[in-house]
């Protein structure tokens, strides 16, 4: 009875490696899988240079109103935990005198009903769920984004014509 | 002159009861150099980063914290350890701190922190009480390396040469006003002023 079931265990494992491999094998071909590694699966290739974080301290241009903006400096060990939320320790509405920051938007501050909280709301409290700082990193896959004044411009050229 | 040395001798060379008063002194001076010396290798070696974290509750907590910091990797390789933070260099300061350090036996004997609970739970306790220290001298130890005198505001980002450039030129602030949690994990910061 043992043997038995270490029999069909062996080949239950058996089995299911095959179906694996398998279906990986015909799933997604070889040459879909490397895009971003620029590197065959079985290879590590060496890492590229690490990038800085810009820390300009200017801030972006954001390109649609509702963006959340990108972040201009540096958040290297700011800790954002349920203990402390260290953004906020410059952005909050009573620390903007001393750290001359911007203060949090007031959407900031509203539940998802609109209404208005004394604290700030709970689904913005991890600001780096929606604020990155930027890398000054070559784009790995092109942007074909277009800016909607551009598009307003040139939809207005179209009409003169 | 040979003669006068020869009288001083004779002095010194006069027995007490069993030992002469030459060797008496210069053996007094000897054994204070030993004492002296040991003492102070002593407090040396106790300052070693090692010592600290030879406590489990120093090592498992607050120093793998540490190793995420610059204060511990950086592109110019130098590095603060734990006894260049909360250690006064000063000599007289240091006895007290010294002094002070009996209490972390204590709490060691009795286990004050001895699990990651127990220490999240104090802290935030001891955590003000460095705070405290800091801010009474200063940022003493912060100062140690880093000399306000010597900071290049044109090579600091424009946010910290804002602050330094005011806050911290004119008195009204020091470092750890600004710059906590710098080397560990900060505890629950309610009601703490800056946050
Ligand atoms: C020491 C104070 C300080 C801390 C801490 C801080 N910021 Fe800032 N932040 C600033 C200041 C000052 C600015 C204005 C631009 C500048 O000087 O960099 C700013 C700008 C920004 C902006 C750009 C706003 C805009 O309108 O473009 C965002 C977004 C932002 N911070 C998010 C964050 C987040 C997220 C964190 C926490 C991870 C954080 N900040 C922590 C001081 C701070
Ligand atoms: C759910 C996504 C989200 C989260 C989380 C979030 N934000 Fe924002 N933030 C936005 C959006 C979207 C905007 C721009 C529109 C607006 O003001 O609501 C914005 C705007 C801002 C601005 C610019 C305000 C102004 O008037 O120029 C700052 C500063 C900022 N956020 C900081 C923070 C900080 C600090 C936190 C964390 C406490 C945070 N945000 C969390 C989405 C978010
Ligand atoms: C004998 C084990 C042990 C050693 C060695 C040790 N610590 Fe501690 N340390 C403790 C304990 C236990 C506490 C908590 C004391 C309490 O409960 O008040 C503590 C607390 C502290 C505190 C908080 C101080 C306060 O006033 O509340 C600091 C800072 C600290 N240790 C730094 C150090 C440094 C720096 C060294 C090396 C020079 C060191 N420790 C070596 C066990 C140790
Ligand atoms: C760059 C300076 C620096 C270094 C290096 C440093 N500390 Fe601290 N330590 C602090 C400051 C500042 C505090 C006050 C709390 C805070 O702001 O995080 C603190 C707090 C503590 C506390 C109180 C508990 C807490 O987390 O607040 C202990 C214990 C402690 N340090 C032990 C150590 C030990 C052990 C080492 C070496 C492994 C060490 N520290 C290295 C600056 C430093
Ligand atoms: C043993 C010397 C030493 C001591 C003591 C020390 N520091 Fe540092 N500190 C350094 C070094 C080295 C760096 C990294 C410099 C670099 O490579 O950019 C640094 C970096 C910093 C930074 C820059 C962080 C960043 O992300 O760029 C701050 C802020 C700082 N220290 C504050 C403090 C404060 C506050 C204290 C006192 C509690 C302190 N330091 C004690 C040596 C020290
Ligand atoms: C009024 C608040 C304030 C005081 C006081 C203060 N700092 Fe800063 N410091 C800042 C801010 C804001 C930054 C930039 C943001 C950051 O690094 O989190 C900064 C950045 C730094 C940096 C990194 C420099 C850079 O270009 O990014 C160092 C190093 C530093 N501080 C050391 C110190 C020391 C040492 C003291 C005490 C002699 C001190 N600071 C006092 C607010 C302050």
């Amino acid at each position: 009875m043992k043997t038995f079931k270490l029999m069909s265990l062996i080949g239950l494992l058996a089995l299911g490696s095959f179906v694996m491999t398998n279906a990986v094998a015909t799933s997604i071909p070889e040459d879909k899988i490397d895009t971003l590694r620029l590197a065959p699966i079985d290879i590590e290739p060496t890492p590229p240079v690490m990038q800085n974080v810009r820390n300009t301290d200017i801030k972006e241009v954001r390109n649609y109103p509702m963006q959340p903006p990108v972040i201009p400096h540096k958040i290297d060990g700011y800790q954002l935990d349920l203990k402390v939320n260290k953004c906020m320790a410059c952005h909050a509405r009573s620390r903007t005198g001393e750290s001359q920051a911007p203060m949090v938007s007031v959407t900031h501050y509203m539940d998802r009903d609109n209404n208005f909280l004394a604290e700030l709301s709970p689904r913005r409290y991890f600001c780096t769920q929606c604020h990155v700082p930027q890398l000054d990193a070559k784009l790995l896959v092109e942007n074909d984004f277009v800016d909607m004044d551009h598009l307003i411009k040139a939809n207005t050229e179209q009409k003169k014509h | 002159m040979l003669d006068k040395l020869k009288k001083i001798w004779q002095v010194l060379n006069r027995p007490s009861v069993h030992y002469s008063l030459g060797f008496l002194t210069l053996g007094g001076f000897v054994a204070g150099v030993i004492f002296w010396g040991g003492f102070n290798t002593a407090l040396e070696a106790t300052n070693q980063e090692a010592f600290c974290i030879s406590c489990h509750e120093m090592e498992n907590n607050v120093y793998q914290e540490l190793q995420t910091t610059i204060h511990f990797t950086n592109r110019s390789g130098v590095r603060a350890t734990c006894p260049d933070c909360h250690v006064p260099h000063n000599w007289t300061d240091k006895i007290a701190r010294k002094m002070q350090a009996s209490k972390e036996v204590w709490g060691k004997v009795f286990g004050t922190i001895n699990t990651r609970e127990k220490f999240e739970g104090k802290r935030r306790e001891l955590a003000e009480h460095e705070w405290e220290r800091l801010k009474a001298n200063d940022s003493l130890e912060c100062r140690n390396c880093h000399n306000f005198t010597y900071m290049d505001f044109t090579r600091q980002s424009p946010r910290a040469s804002q602050m330094h450039s005011t806050s911290l030129a004119n008195g009204e602030k020091t470092c750890i006003d600004c710059h906590k949690g710098i080397a560990h994990h900060l505890p629950d910061m309610k009601g703490v002023e800056g946050f």
